[in-house]
């Protein structure tokens, strides 16, 4: 019998009988919720993410990065994108690695939590560009921000390599207090575009 | 028909009883004073981000029912989950046990001719010793989750599910830095930021360079196929995003009915382990995706006992653990003892009940008896396991000593004759006879006496004074 | 309105500390109800059913099921046996029928400060007792009953009485029946930071609902010889200012 076989009967065997009717009381909030970006900015903040609120995004990027070097995805605005910047058309990991900066813009962010969501898309692109360089910076509109987490869901495709970010990179491992600053990038700011910027 | 864990494989027994066991880390005051520091810190912490829930309670009661309807119907989820990550591009592989997993794991690693892998921490592959039978199959497993690597540089082992190198401070990490990490600075603090920045170094070129990762899975969706890992330090990301080749081990438990339910779980995990509102990163992944992440995806499910805790109906619901660790963290016994006392992976309260029952009773005996039953971990329990009666419920079923077993019959045959027991109780008075106030009790009891008097028995019981007045 | 109460002892407090019965007794009937003791009783069976012996543990579950049947209201000065009566009764009593009637019986069976403050609806019961106290919630009463601050709201109407937070009340004592001598060094360490947390309070009195804490508490302080001594929450509410100048 192959494996397969001997753990699905096994399975059976200690369940007994039918499949059980197990009712999921759903008595938690789900949305929808008004949004409070202010929230959104005290959360981000308290897990050390840097935010910057703007009209003006090509400014804002430019003044986060310097004079140092950032990849981009393929479908990320040109206006964003600044000067000297390399556009990823299947860079190589080093190429990556070796840039000062990325960045994207987001599928989803949560104001509760204090997170951004990536999903891959063209303005946000393979996953292994948001990981590599020090320096993220993330470009968000305020009609991407939901309240709660089951409204992020929702709103959310599965079949997408999807990437939750909540604060720059950090351990509890440490005595169990959150540290910032390990394997991911150390410095995560969020551009979040001021209304008159996204009518 | 269900069975256990097989023996001589994997890290699910211990060497020693608990409460001999134990001893080491009660005599150890640095131990204890780490211990306590830390647990005190996420309880704080874990309170305080529960606290901002205005629907905690109603978060548990979802994701504990979400979890029961998981076991119910676990073989037609399964099988969705199968097809789901094959028509995605992945491989779905099978292991009845651990040293079936350990097979599969190490074939795949061959077959893609490298030498080494790249692990994100996993409490699976602890479960079963991936790590060893790697190692003996010419494989170098490099564990990089930071708490991993203190472990691994400090040939220590994982005291906490969450933080395995919960049990060390950062003086004493930075010593195994010093002492263990290739290419270290020699001027490096015990600044936890400049510890973590050290890792940063150590690990990123391998990160690069290598080309296959190992994994586990915090939760699988049967509905779409999809797996998600939990971590914080963006070293799940690198194993998940860089390499070509990703094995995940999972347990058959980890599955959860249907996408929108991720949204119960994500909010219970991190507020109940690390007590943040999320936790840094969230990977998610169905199957391969052509030009982004691993092009060759293997998922090996997992049992190795699994079924044979399904099968009792009362202890089943350990395997609800989201592994969270809340229940480690307020645990008045697993302060005190550490994770190593419970000679298991999983330490704690859930490793009290999970243990015993992966591996068969009679291979954990003692484990169900290290607990006060406080309760404490049942109401920190992000799905509400029963921990306590569950604990009692094994208690049942342990190989009793059999001094007890006479004491305990004689003591049910006298309570349950009030005559007799008037008598008995008089007779307690003689309970003088073992000496002044306890001291001289005899074996197992002479334990209590180390530290604590007994009361001097009354001159009258209750009952005498109910019938004299 | 008089109300008759049936009391159930419990083992410990029948044979080793009889006050805490006692005191019951004598605070009920002072607050003007009527007190029985149905003398069939003896142990709840908590012990067997936590070390394992549920097979023993049912003849118990029957003998308190029985005994306790005819009564309308049971009280009892643990919250432990009452956690047990609650919530094991039923579920070890294996066949159906026994498992009714002891869930009937569980819900009429109090523990002292439920008693008081739901069924009776009294906070204030008139006691005086001139110390500096100190409350340990128990684990069983706290968790397993969920009693809450009701022992709190007791002891804060208590005459004289100078109650002082305990530090980490919350957490175990390290009895836990048989653990203590199962696991008597971890038990041991728990205690000891127990003992500690009531002698920083201050206090000169440890007082707890349940007489099993207490006499793992009071075996510590015992040992220790600091002086502190351990009371049955019944045993303050007992206590009067007339009984203070006798």
């Amino acid at each position: 019998m192959s494996s397969k076989n001997l753990i699905l009967r096994r399975i059976r065997e200690a369940l007994g009988g039918e499949p059980a009717a197990v009712d999921v009381p759903r008595d938690y909030r789900r949305g929808p919720a008004p949004v409070d970006l202010d929230l959104l900015v005290e959360r981000l903040v308290d897990y050390k993410a840097v935010v910057h609120r703007t009209s003006d995004i090509p400014g804002t990027i430019r003044g986060i990065v310097g004079s140092g070097t950032v990849v981009a995805p393929p479908g990320l605005p040109a206006e964003w994108v600044p000067s000297g910047s390399v556009r990823d058309d299947d860079l190589s990991a080093a190429d990556i690695a070796a840039a000062d900066g990325v960045v994207t813009a987001a599928a989803v962010a949560i104001a509760e939590t204090g997170t951004i969501v990536l999903d891959a898309s063209p303005d946000q692109g393979r996953r292994i560009l948001s990981l590599l360089p020090d320096l993220h910076i993330c470009v968000l509109h305020p009609d991407q921000v939901v309240a709660t987490v089951p409204e992020a869901v929702a709103r959310l495709s599965p079949g997408r390599p999807l990437t939750w970010i909540s604060g720059p990179s950090a351990t509890s491992d440490i005595e169990l207090n959150r540290v910032e600053g390990v394997h991911g990038p150390r410095n995560l700011h969020i551009v979040l575009v001021e209304e008159e910027a996204a009518a | 028909m269900s069975t256990h864990s097989p023996r001589g494989v994997g890290h699910l027994r211990g060497d020693q009883p608990f409460p001999e066991a134990a001893k080491v880390a009660l005599a150890n005051p640095q131990l204890r004073r780490n211990l306590q520091h830390a647990t005190t810190t996420i309880r704080g912490k874990s309170g305080r981000v529960i606290a901002e829930l205005p629907d905690w309670q109603e978060l548990r009661a979802a994701g504990s029912a979400l979890k029961a309807y998981t076991m119910g119907n676990l073989p037609r989820l399964l099988e969705q989950l199968e097809e789901k990550v094959t028509a995605a591009g992945g491989v779905v592989h099978w292991a009845a046990d651990a040293n079936e997993a350990n097979r599969i794991v190490t074939d795949l690693v061959h077959q893609t001719g490298e030498t080494r892998v790249i692990k994100v921490k996993s409490m699976a592959t602890q479960e079963i010793g991936l790590n060893e039978a790697l190692e003996a199959a010419g494989i170098t497993p490099v564990e990089t989750d930071l708490a991993e690597l203190i472990v691994q540089l400090g040939k220590d082992k994982p005291s906490h599910i969450l933080v395995p190198a919960i049990h060390r401070n950062r003086s004493e990490i930075r010593e195994i830095f010093l002492r263990e990490m290739p290419g270290v600075d020699p001027e490096l603090t015990d600044e936890p930021t400049e510890l973590a920045a050290a890792a940063r170094r150590y690990l990123r070129e391998t990160f690069l360079s290598t080309k296959v990762a190992v994994s586990g899975a915090n939760f699988a969706i049967a509905e779409t196929g999809t797996l998600a890992v939990v971590e914080s330090e963006g070293n799940g990301r690198m194993c998940l995003t860089l390499p070509d080749t990703l094995i995940t081990v999972m347990g058959i438990e980890k599955l959860v009915p249907a996408w929108t339910d991720l949204e119960v779980f994500l909010q219970l995990l991190p507020r109940a382990s690390t007590g943040e509102r999320m936790n840094p990163y969230t990977s998610m992944w169905t199957g391969v995706t052509p030009g982004d992440g691993p092009q060759n995806f293997h998922l090996v499910l997992l049992d190795n006992g699994r079924t044979a805790v399904l099968a009792d109906e009362v202890g089943r619901s350990a395997l609800h653990c989201i592994r969270c660790s809340a229940c480690l963290n307020v645990c008045p016994v697993y302060e005190r003892t550490g994770g190593h006392a419970y000679g298991s992976v999983y330490p704690g309260p859930i490793g009290a009940v999970l243990s015993p029952q992966l591996t068969g009773i009679k291979d954990n005996p003692s484990l169900p008896y290290a607990s006060s039953l406080c309760g404490a971990c049942f109401d920190a329990c992000p799905v509400m396991i029963d921990i306590p009666s569950i604990l009692v419920h094994l208690r049942n079923q342990a190989p009793h000593p059999r001094t007890e077993k006479a004491v305990m019959a004689a003591a049910a045959y006298t309570m349950d004759r009030p005559r007799l027991y008037a008598r008995a109780q008089k007779a307690a008075r003689l309970s003088k006879l073992l000496g002044k106030r306890g001291r001289g009790l005899p074996p197992p009891l002479h334990g209590w006496a180390a530290s604590r008097d007994l009361p001097e028995p009354p001159p009258e019981t209750f009952r005498d004074w109910w019938r004299g007045r | 309105m008089t109300v008759r109460i049936a009391l159930f002892a419990t083992c410990l407090a029948d044979t080793m500390f009889p006050a805490a019965a006692r005191s019951t007794v004598q605070l009920l009937e002072r607050l003007g109800h009527e007190v029985v003791f149905p003398e069939a009783q003896t142990c709840c069976g908590q012990m067997h059913v936590n070390t394992g012996y549920q097979d023993q543990a049912r003849s118990l579950v029957r003998r308190y099921v029985r005994t306790f049947e005819p009564h309308d209201l049971v009280v009892a000065p643990s919250g432990s046996c009452v956690g047990s009566i609650r919530h094991q009764h039923a579920m070890i009593a294996g066949d159906p029928t026994l498992a009714a009637r002891a869930e009937a019986v569980a819900s009429r069976t109090y523990e002292l400060s439920e008693l008081l403050i739901d069924v009776l609806k009294i906070e204030d019961v008139g006691a005086y007792y001139p110390h500096r106290v100190t409350y340990h919630p128990t684990c069983h009463s706290l968790r397993v009953l969920r009693v809450g601050d009701r022992p709190l709201r007791l002891l804060r109407q208590v005459r004289g009485l100078d109650l002082v937070e305990l530090p980490a009340a919350e957490q175990c004592c390290g009895f836990g029946g048989t653990f203590s001598v199962k696991n008597a060094d971890t038990s041991t360490a728990m205690l000891a930071d127990k003992i500690q947390h009531v002698l920083d309070t201050g206090a000169d009195v440890c007082a707890a609902g349940d007489a099993s804490c207490l006499m793992h508490i009071g075996g510590g302080l015992s040992r220790l010889r600091v002086g502190v001594k351990t009371v049955h929450l019944a045993e303050i509410l007992a206590s009067t200012e007339l009984e203070a100048r006798l």
